[in-house]
Parts: C-alpha cells; sequence; structure tokens
C-alpha cells in the first residue's frame, strides 16, 4: 500500500505571531518555521504503517516555495521513503492546494493520503475533506486511531461528543488530530541518510490548475487586547470580587 | 440572496449554536433557511422553525443521515445549493468535516470559522491561534462559510415559520458507521455553559479533577481541560478547550493548574472574566487573567468550593 503524506511548511507553534505595521498580513520575516505539528503527526502514522508491513512506500509532498523543501528532508529523515515539491510562489487557498494534490494523486495513486487536520497558520482545517471531495474518496477526519485491514481503514475520530469509529472503503483520506501518535525525532544519521533519498521538484503551472485567489486578504489586525487583571491575595478576596465586581457569581 | 443554514444536532435535539449560525446568516441578509439532516429529527425541525429570522426550515430525514457521515451530508447539501448565496455551518466537528466537502464539490474556496460579518462577502476570521484577525473579503458567486458560534449571540424565538420535508436520500458506499463512544455527563455542554472551570498539568491525574466537581455544581460550570491533560488521559479528549479543541467564551472562565500556552489562550481569551489559579507567578495565564491566585491549587479548590 502506497501512503502520500502532505505537509506544510508554518510558523513553529511556540512563536507568537505578529502583525505587520501597515496591517496587510502576518510578518514573517525572520520567522523560525518548521513542519505543521499535525503534518508530525501523519508523518509518524505513515511511518508506522511502514514498519508494521502494511505500507510499501511512503511519499512525502510540500506545496509552495523552495524552502519548504527543508520540512521534505525533515520528512524524509523520520522515514519517508521519497518526496515530492510541487513548486510555486503564489499564496495558495486550501482548495487550491486540495487541487494540486488530487493532480498527484491522480499520478501516484496511492491508497492512503494522511494529511493534518488543520493549519496552525491559517487555521483552515479544509485540505483533507476538499481533496476527498475531488478524488471522490471517503473521509475520516480529526483521526485519533487508524486500523487498515482487509480494503478498510477503521478510523477513530475526536468529535465533540466522544469518540465516533468509521469504516471506510479504500482507497481514502484521513486527517490526524492530537491524539493519534506522539511523533519521533529524526536521529543524526537518518538526517545524513535523508540527503540522498529522492526529492523531486515538479512546477505547480504544470498541473494545470487555476491557482488565481478566489479570497481576498482586506486586512490583517491585533486582537483587542485584555485589560490587565490583577492577583488576589485569598480565596475570600476572588469571591467578594466575583460577586460585587465582576458581578459573574452570586 | 438566500441563507442556508446547517442545522447542528445531536440525539433528536437541536443545539444551541444553530441560533447562533442564524445570527450570522441573518447579518448576511436575505432570506433565511435551515437544513437538518438526520433520521428522526422532527422534533429538531420544530425546534428550528422557532429561531427568530428563520423563513422556513428543510428536513432530510432518513436512515442514511443517521451518523451524520460527511459524504452523505456533502451530497445532499450540493443537491439544494443551488438555491443560495451563502451556506453556513457551525464551526463544530460536524460542520469542519462536512462544509470543505460541500465547498471542493461546488468548486468553491471555503472562509473557515467567522466571528464576525462585515457585509455579505466580508468576514473576519482569526487565523495563527488567534494572534491576528483577518478580514477576508470573498469574491465566490456562492459562500460556503462555517461560524465560530461562540461568537454570535442566539437569535430569539419567533413563531413557528413552515417546515418542509424533502424526500431526499443519499447513500456513498465509501464509508459506514461502526460505533460511538459518547462522553456521559450531567454538566452543561462546554460551549452553552455560562461558567467553564478547567483544570490542566497541575491537576496531576484524573482522579484530582473531582475537585472540580463541587466547584462546578455551585456554579452551574461545565468542565474543561488542556491539551495536557487530555493527552495524559486525565480526561477524554471532548473536554479540551484551545486552537484545535473546542473554543469557549462564558461569562466566567477559571482556569486551574494551566499554564496558558497560546493554544490554549486560543480557545478561551474571549471569555468575559478570567480567573487563573496557578502556583507559578510567572506563568503566562496571568497576563490574560482578570484575576489571579498565585497558589497550590490542592490547598484552594477546598476554600473555593466552601466558600461559594
Ligand atoms: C498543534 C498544537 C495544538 C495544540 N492545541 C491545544 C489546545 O487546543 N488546547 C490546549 O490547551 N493546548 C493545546 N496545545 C498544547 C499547548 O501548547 C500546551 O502544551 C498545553 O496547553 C499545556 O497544558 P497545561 O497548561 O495544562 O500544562 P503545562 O504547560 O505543563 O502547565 C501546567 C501548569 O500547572 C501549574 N501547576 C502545577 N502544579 C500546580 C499546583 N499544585 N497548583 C497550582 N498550579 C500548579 C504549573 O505552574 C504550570 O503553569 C497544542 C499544541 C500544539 C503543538
Ligand atoms: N501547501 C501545502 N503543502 C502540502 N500540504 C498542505 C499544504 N497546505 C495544507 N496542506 C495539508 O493540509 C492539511 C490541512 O491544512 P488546512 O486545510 O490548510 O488547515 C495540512 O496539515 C497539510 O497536511
Amino acid at each position: 500500500m502506497k501512503v502520500l503524506v502532505p505537509i506544510k511548511r508554518v510558523i513553529d507553534y511556540n512563536v507568537k505571531a505578529r502583525v505587520k505595521p501597515d496591517n496587510s498580513d502576518v510578518d514573517l520575516t525572520n520567522v523560525k518555521m518548521a513542519m505543521n505539528p499535525f503534518c508530525e503527526i501523519a508523518v509518524e502514522e505513515a511511518i508506522r504503517l511502514k514498519e508494521a508491513g502494511t505500507a510499501s512506500e511512503v511519499i512525502a509532498v510540500s506545496i509552495g516555495d523552495k524552502a519548504c523543501q527543508e520540512q521534505l528532508r525533515t520528512a524524509l529523515a523520520l522515514g519517508a521513503d521519497r518526496a515530492i515539491h510541487i513548486e510555486t510562489d503564489a499564496k495558495l487557498e486550501s482548495l487550491h492546494v486540495a487541487k494540486l494534490l488530487a493532480k498527484l494523486v491522480e499520478q501516484e495513486q496511492p491508497e492512503l493520503v494522511i494529511l493534518g487536520k488543520q493549519s496552525i497558520d491559517s487555521d483552515n482545517n479544509q485540505t483533507g475533506q476538499m481533496l476527498a471531495a475531488l478524488t471522490k474518496r471517503s473521509q475520516g477526519t480529526f483521526a485519533s486511531k487508524v486500523v487498515i485491514e482487509a480494503g478498510k481503514a477503521q478510523v477513530t475520530r475526536e468529535v465533540d461528543g466522544g469518540l465516533q469509529t468509521v469504516s471506510l472503503t479504500l482507497p481514502a483520506i484521513v486527517t490526524t488530530d492530537l491524539r493519534l501518535n506522539e511523533p519521533r525525532y529524526a536521529s543524526l544519521p537518518n538526517i545524513m541518510k535523508a540527503k540522498r533519498k529522492p526529492l523531486d521538484v515538479i512546477a505547480a503551472d504544470s498541473l494545470g490548475v487555476d491557482l488565481a485567489p478566489r479570497i481576498e486578504l482586506v486586512k490583517v489586525e491585533e486582537p483587542a487586547k485584555r485589560e490587565a487583571g490583577v492577583i488576589v491575595e485569598s480565596v475570600e478576596e476572588l469571591v467578594t470580587k466575583l460577586k460585587t465586581e465582576a458581578k459573574v457569581i452570586s | 440572496m438566500s441563507v442556508l443554514v446547517i442545522a447542528e444536532h445531536e440525539h433528536g435535539q437541536l443545539k444551541p449554536e444553530t441560533a447562533k449560525v442564524v445570527n450570522a446568516a441573518v447579518a448576511i441578509g436575505g432570506d433565511v433557511e435551515v437544513l437538518v439532516a438526520g433520521h428522526n429529527v422532527a422534533d429538531v425541525a420544530n425546534s428550528a422553525a422557532l429561531i427568530a429570522g428563520v423563513n422556513k426550515v428543510r428536513v432530510a430525514d432518513s436512515a442514511a443521515f443517521e451518523h451524520q457521515l460527511a459524504e452523505n451530508t456533502a451530497d445532499l447539501i450540493v443537491e439544494l445549493a443551488s438555491s443560495y448565496s451563502h451556506i453556513l455551518a457551525s464551526a463544530s466537528t460536524t460542520g469542519k468535516n462536512t462544509l470543505p466537502r460541500v465547498s471542493a464539490l461546488l468548486d468553491k474556496s471555503q472562509v473557515s470559522e467567522i466571528v464576525g460579518v462585515v457585509d455579505a462577502d466580508t468576514f473576519k476570521r482569526p487565523i495563527y491561534a488567534g494572534n491576528a484577525i483577518a478580514t477576508v473579503k470573498s469574491n465566490e458567486s456562492q459562500k460556503v462559510i462555517t461560524v465560530r458560534a461562540s461568537a454570535f449571540d442566539a437569535q430569539v424565538e419567533q413563531g413557528a415559520c413552515e417546515v418542509e420535508n424533502l424526500s431526499l436520500s443519499m447513500d456513498n458506499a465509501l464509508s459506514a458507521f461502526v460505533s460511538v463512544e459518547q462522553t456521559e455527563s450531567e454538566r452543561p455542554e462546554l460551549n452553552a455553559a455560562p461558567v467553564v472551570i478547567s483544570g490542566g498539568r497541575g491537576m496531576q491525574n484524573g482522579e484530582n479533577f473531582a475537585l472540580l466537581n463541587g466547584i462546578a455544581d455551585k456554579l452551574g460550570a461545565a468542565i474543561g481541560a488542556s491539551r495536557a491533560a487530555v493527552d495524559a488521559g486525565f480526561v477524554p479528549n471532548d473536554m479540551q478547550v484551545g486552537q484545535t479543541g473546542k473554543i469557549v467564551a462564558p461569562d466566567l472562565y477559571i482556569a486551574v493548574g494551566i499554564s496558558g500556552a497560546i493554544q490554549h489562550l486560543a480557545g478561551m481569551k474571549d471569555s468575559k472574566v478570567i480567573v487563573a489559579i496557578n502556583k507559578d507567578p510567572d506563568a503566562p495565564i496571568f497576563q490574560v487573567a482578570d484575576y489571579g491566585l498565585v497558589a497550590d491549587l490542592f490547598d484552594v479548590l477546598p476554600e473555593l468550593e466552601a466558600a461559594l
């Protein structure tokens, strides 16, 4: 079974994003970048499927400018067999990403595509579901457990009321939630070895997808700031303040 | 212009998010219709008909929609889509699962988790874990949107509007429901409670979460948790508050033994009043707290319960 893992280069999750003074966007100059944390979980899951003998090949793919090859090398160091960089400088919406990925799915015919549930920059939570629609495949989103058996993927999903399990006919699309696994770190020898693994570059323009923007970014602002609060000395003072000052309890 | 709102429901009951999504629909303008897709959902439809601003409720009642599988619901919505300029759903796990599928089938770019309506084309939404608010203008002829319910007020009630029964059923062969593990709780739901008290890694284990029960009982509060508490197995996943968990905005939020990571703040910093209890005076949670208590939670939680 071939597994395709789309990964995105995003701001490191420890970094607090800052808005540009002209309110045109978030300022990413000299900001630490990393693999989207949900994509790390996706890579880990694919590698575990390979280690278990369920997957035969793990292919990592990233769409963006040259810099995202850094994250593809990380995926290779973690255990992906090969990588594909779909190169473009365009600012992409999730629909564009899903359409480019659909082209790749057509070429590579993976039985399973594992994506992150959400990019921590756009917070879109769209691409996996869109890819499933475009490829007419079943979807198992927000997965906390994936079991491959007899041509099916049994996916346990983190939903608002608890956990839901669905059975998907392969080929299928899965998106990862936080509890699916705990990603490993790449070892130094594996980082060295990854430099020799294949990384193919495909020009996004060659895939015949219209990448024209459909949503305009009008402006980006700082969220409303909270007024600085006070430190209370005791539980008694806290309860009094909540009753008489904040008036949120009676 | 007509707006379609997908009803949020569970166990044959309409969920309170729906009246908030209708509020966003009313702000967009035009006629508002609600789609109820499910099985044995007559009560849901009747409740939806009472939400002020709703002109019509359309009901697709079929065994195929019982578990609200995205593949089936998306096909249903696409079938009905041509009459609407906007299609809205709550940014719940159901809405997030279904709407992007609809959006791609319609070849439209989706706007996720809006917190404000500027006009019929322009919306505000948080990005980067709420560290920035983007204003975006969609140039799509048809707009597919998820709505952060906590950012909108619930519509009041009206006399019931028309309820139309659709005889439509979509049954895909690709996916099937297997089982559900429902978290049982007598407490109000996180998204609906006026008070939320959440525990973090500082709670040390699942048993200690019982220290929050008495306080929650007295305040009519829902109980939440940080990711660290969920990952450690103290409490189930559906209690996670944050960027990638539930977003809450109650009148009062009490964070106990939670450090205040960006991702946690993203889920609760729009609460009206925030209280933090943490033994580390430098914990970032104090930067957003209206009232901070620097103390050992094991000392002060019993005291707090007694004082209420
Ligand atoms: C992709 C991604 C998504 C994430 N999504 C979320 C999310 O949705 N929600 C979320 O919460 N996190 C999320 N996180 C995790 C987040 O970054 C933090 O790791 C997490 O919020 C930390 O939880 P915590 O505050 O309980 O634990 P810690 O950071 O370990 O803090 C524990 C706190 O308890 C205090 N404490 C300990 N003992 C006591 C005591 N006896 N009395 C009083 N205080 C005590 C300590 O001083 C400390 O401040 C996400 C992370 C990533 C990478
Ligand atoms: N530019 C990209 N390149 C590769 N994968 C992507 C890209 N953008 C999004 N994805 C995938 O889609 C997931 C969800 O992203 P989103 O829908 O943008 O929140 C991510 O976790 C990735 O797995």
